[in-house]
């Protein structure tokens, strides 16, 4: 006598190679946003039909309002199917996120769109018309492929964050992280330049400055002239009044040395900054992808510092230029900030940062470009308490820390030999710590003098980075 | 100076690496039948379930061998001759060595059930394993795990991870409770549970049946339910891979029988990690010790000893680590197993929160704490080995909880509720 096992009554499996089967109510969600983004599509093809046929409303709802709404639905249902916990089964089989047919179509799609925003803005007119209630509703004012960009890129952070909370829905950190990059993009990001605005006020972001908005801190912002460019790539077209100027240098000269001491670089790259705050939640899936050879990490270090030099040279010059009256780059001053605006500001860290995420990884602006992340860097490598500890004798060599480390960072390394990790780059994301099967590493900010062997004497230790002895 | 070491895992590698550090001038060849490269064999679970590729789970880069002269020989030793100093790889060619390392590690047990040698029945062991199950998923509609080990409850986790649907027959009457608490067994049977998987405990395999084609078809459990299975990954543990010894003189037990300087009967010969036996070890530990930290001392001790050190193996005090499904599981000293629990002469405090996720054990005797057994809760291994080594009092312990703290910053912190169970428990 045997009794074979029924598989029907076994408990539903839904993880696998396969496409996992949807339930009514995902499929529910998934037509929205089919539907959402097949009306934007058509948007594109005819401005203006969709609001002449339906309501001034009925145009962002119908487009933007149904893409948000399924793809949060989606999502909560497809992650309340897991139990809670690391869940990265099939990350390296899936197309998306390991650089296959999606993962090329998403990265060409992403990058052309960053093409179209920065030099062909007038295809776009369907889709900005789309937005046009949500824009004047905010700030009384039109709405501009920048208002549309600046709609994206919130939208993309909220429900990619969402799906950040409910993937860590058991790690605290990542959940108080995640709605701290949730918030400050909605509303330092995007609420607050708007309002700003409205009261006629420059559209200015609180939580950039110099030197990753170099534009911050440089002469024809402080003084009356009004300078208008094209691109808007990296000089807003608007004047500054004296308080924000102050804020910005502020936050350059106080908070970023200070918070960088007792927390590390973490408080604004991972917490608080916009491109991060991308990175982290829409650059989730594919922070996998990030390199983390060591030739990698030489490029970086290189790459990096170049941008850091170049943009502390043209702010200097440009500065001595308008305190000399024009004496020593004559007019050729704009021709300076437009040509690191279109190199680095648009297609460093809009095409090839963002546009290339499911190709090089989710921080490759963050790692290999951006002037802010250097200084920071500098600072949480010498002069901070924050370092990655490691536990004892408990690691595995597993690799499951370096290969979702976003920047590269081949944790692994230091934690098999038991040393803390001090790096310039870590930007204190927390993933290496969730991943780690053996509970190995824990993100901390202890004492100063105890990271590593020089920390006590941060001069020393930079004197011996130079010669290459760390 | 010719070193040889046959096996490129942990005890093998780190061998390779001390000698590089302590001899320049050493010549190391380091042979390996099962890949070019060392890879981390705690993370072949992740490959089969796509967190990682191959590339990720090796633990130094490419060049890293080059760079530290370290020679790679892909080949599997076929004989050893002791006396005149030489190894066969794959029946052919001839090494020399000066000094040699056996590090060949464990290969998966077989009891002699019925059927054990059919198509798609396999061990998870090594990444030729895991490849011949990678080969085999398509077909398997159902896979049974034979063992409620380490190893059993991540094969079920990777063929779950699948879509596969998945039986765990576990002889015992809970999860590994020849190793964890009968509290801390309960709650992985549970979290084995909520993952899906159809757990049975005190299920016995009986025989594994041929499905007409050489493949299995079907399992049947002792005084039980026949199982149809396309798929059985027998995880009833491991034992020392001596197959490299065979027509040798290099005396064996059940491992590679070596004494305290990891130095077997032949003072030119060297066995470390899972494959060596240690005919007297120090205290209650085992005469086979197979954890990957283990395999580490143990390959930088007998490297150091190869070079001239006479330092005897001591693994000190007994730690591991481990993940089962989504519950973290980390201890520190002396905790008995549930058979012994009762029997052991220790107090317990334990605590367990409401939720089934999150347990501390600390073990005490005589007013000094001596283990801690946690789940889903992390705990600084430096902190507790002190403690421990120390013999700090309970109270001591219970006071300073925030100081062996690991878990990562925000996590809600126990320690207040921890008290409150160690009062309650302590007249």
């Amino acid at each position: 006598m045997s009794a074979s096992v029924h598989l029907d009554a076994l408990p539903p499996q839904r993880v696998g190679t396969e496409p996992r089967s949807l339930t009514v109510f995902e499929k529910v969600c998934l037509a929205l946003v089919s539907f959402g983004s097949l009306l934007v599509f058509l948007s594109l093809l005819s401005p203006n039909t969709l609001s002449t046929y339906t309501s001034y409303w009925a145009a962002p709802a119908l487009t933007m309002g149904t893409i948000v709404l399924g793809s949060l639905g989606y999502i909560f249902s497809a992650y309340m199917g897991t139990t809670p916990g690391i869940k990265h089964n099939g990350m390296f089989f899936s197309s998306m996120s390991n650089r296959g047919v999606w993962g090329w179509m998403a990265g060409v799609a992403m990058t052309s769109f960053y093409v179209i925003l920065y030099w062909h803005s007038s295809t776009l007119a369907g889709a900005i018309a789309l937005v046009e209630p949500i824009s004047y509703a905010l700030s009384g004012k039109h709405a501009d492929q920048w208002f549309l960009y600046g709609f994206l890129y919130t939208v993309a952070v909220v429900v990619m964050g969402s799906r950040m909370l409910m993937k860590y829905r058991h790690s605290r950190y990542q959940i108080i992280r995640t709605l701290s990059v949730m918030f400050f993009q909605l509303g330092f990001g995007f609420l607050i330049p708007n309002i700003l605005k409205a009261l006629n006020q420059p559209e200015f972001y609180f939580t950039y400055f110099w030197p990753l908005k170099p534009e911050y801190l440089l002469p024809w912002s402080y003084g009356e002239e009004q300078l208008v460019t094209q691109g808007a790539v990296i000089v807003t077209g608007l004047t500054m009044g004296r308080a924000m100027l102050l804020w910005g240098a502020m936050m350059s000269v106080i908070a970023v040395p200070t918070l960088t001491y007792f927390f590390g670089k973490r408080w604004y790259c991972s917490w608080v900054c916009g491109c991060g705050g991308l990175a982290e939640t829409l650059g989730d899936p594919y922070r996998q992808l990030s390199d983390n050879s060591d030739t990698a990490w030489k490029v970086e270090r290189w790459m990096i510092h170049s941008v850091l030099l170049a943009i502390t040279v043209i702010t200097g010059l440009l500065w001595i230029n308008a305190a000399t009256g024009n004496a020593i780059l004559g007019n050729a001053s704009g021709l300076y900030s437009k040509t690191y605006g279109f190199f680095i500001g648009a297609a460093f860290s809009g095409v090839i940062g963002v546009g290339f995420y499911p190709i090089l990884g989710s921080r490759v602006w963050c790692r290999f470009g951006c002037p802010q992340a250097a200084i920071l860097g500098m600072f949480q490598r010498f002069f901070s308490r924050f370092r990655i500890t490691t536990n004892g004798g408990q690691c595995i060599s597993c690799g499951n820390c370096s290969t979702y480390c976003e920047m590269g960072i081949d944790v692994r390394a230091y934690a098999q030999r038991g040393e803390n990790i001090v790096r310039a780059s870590c930007v204190g994301c927390g993933v290496c710590s969730e991943v780690c099967p053996r509970g190995v590493l824990k993100l901390e900010n202890g004492s100063f003098g105890d990271r590593f062997k020089n920390a006590a004497k941060p001069f020393a230790a930079i004197a011996d980075a130079f010669r290459g002895k760390s | 100076m010719h070193v040889a070491i046959i096996g490129n895992g942990i005890a093998g590698v780190t061998a390779a690496r001390t000698v590089r550090k302590r001899d320049p001038k050493a010549r190391i060849t380091l042979i390996s039948g099962e890949s070019e490269h060392h890879w981390s064999r705690p993370a072949l679970m992740y490959i089969y379930m796509g967190h990682m590729r191959y590339q990720d789970t090796k633990p130094y880069q490419d060049h890293f061998w080059g760079k530290n002269r370290i020679d790679l020989v892909r080949g599997w030793v076929t004989q050893i001759d002791a006396d005149g100093k030489t190894l066969t790889l794959d029946g052919q060619r001839t090494v020399q060595w000066d000094k040699l390392l056996i590090a060949t590690g464990s290969k998966p047990n077989k009891f002699g059930w019925p059927g054990q040698d059919l198509n798609r029945v396999s061990g998870m062991y090594s990444l030729q394993d895991m490849d011949a199950l990678e080969g085999w998923t398509r077909d398997i509609k159902h896979g049974v795990v034979v063992g409620g080990g380490l190893i059993g409850i991540e094969l079920a986790e990777m063929l779950h991870s699948r879509g596969r649907h998945v039986t765990m027959l576990v002889r015992e009457a809970s999860y590994w409770d020849n190793a964890l608490p009968a509290e801390e067994s309960a709650m992985v049977n549970d979290v084995i549970k909520a993952t899906g998987i159809d757990l049975r405990l005190g299920a016995e395999l009986e025989s594994i049946e041929d499905d007409g084609t050489g493949s299995v078809g079907a399992v049947q459990i002792k005084d039980g339910e026949r199982l149809d299975a396309q798929y059985v990954g027998l995880t009833a543990g491991v034992r020392p891979n001596i197959a490299v010894t065979e027509g040798s003189s290099i005396e064996t037990a059940r491992g590679i029988l070596v004494n305290d300087q990891l130095q077997t009967n032949h003072p030119d010969i060297y066995a470390a990690g899972d494959c060596a036996e240690i005919r007297t070890p120090e205290g209650q530990r085992n005469t086979i010790q197979a954890v990957w930290y283990t395999g580490r001392f143990q390959g930088e001790q007998a490297a150091n000893n190869m070079l001239g050190d006479a330092g005897d193996y001591n693994a000190g005090l007994w730690f591991n680590s481990a993940k089962f499904v989504d519950l973290e599981y980390q201890v520190y000293g002396n905790v008995p197993a549930s058979g012994a629990q009762h029997t052991s002469g220790l107090d317990y405090v334990f605590w367990k929160h409401d939720n089934g996720k999150h347990s501390v054990r600390i073990c005490h005797k005589d007013g000094a704490v001596v283990g801690f057994n946690l789940m889903g809760v992390r705990f600084r291994h430096k902190v507790c080995e002190q403690w421990i080594l120390e013999a700090k009092p309970l109270e001591y312990v219970l006071k300073n909880l925030r100081k062996a703290a690991f878990d990562p910053e925000f996590s809600k912190r126990h320690d207040a509720a921890i008290r409150a169970v160690a009062k309650g428990a302590t007249p």
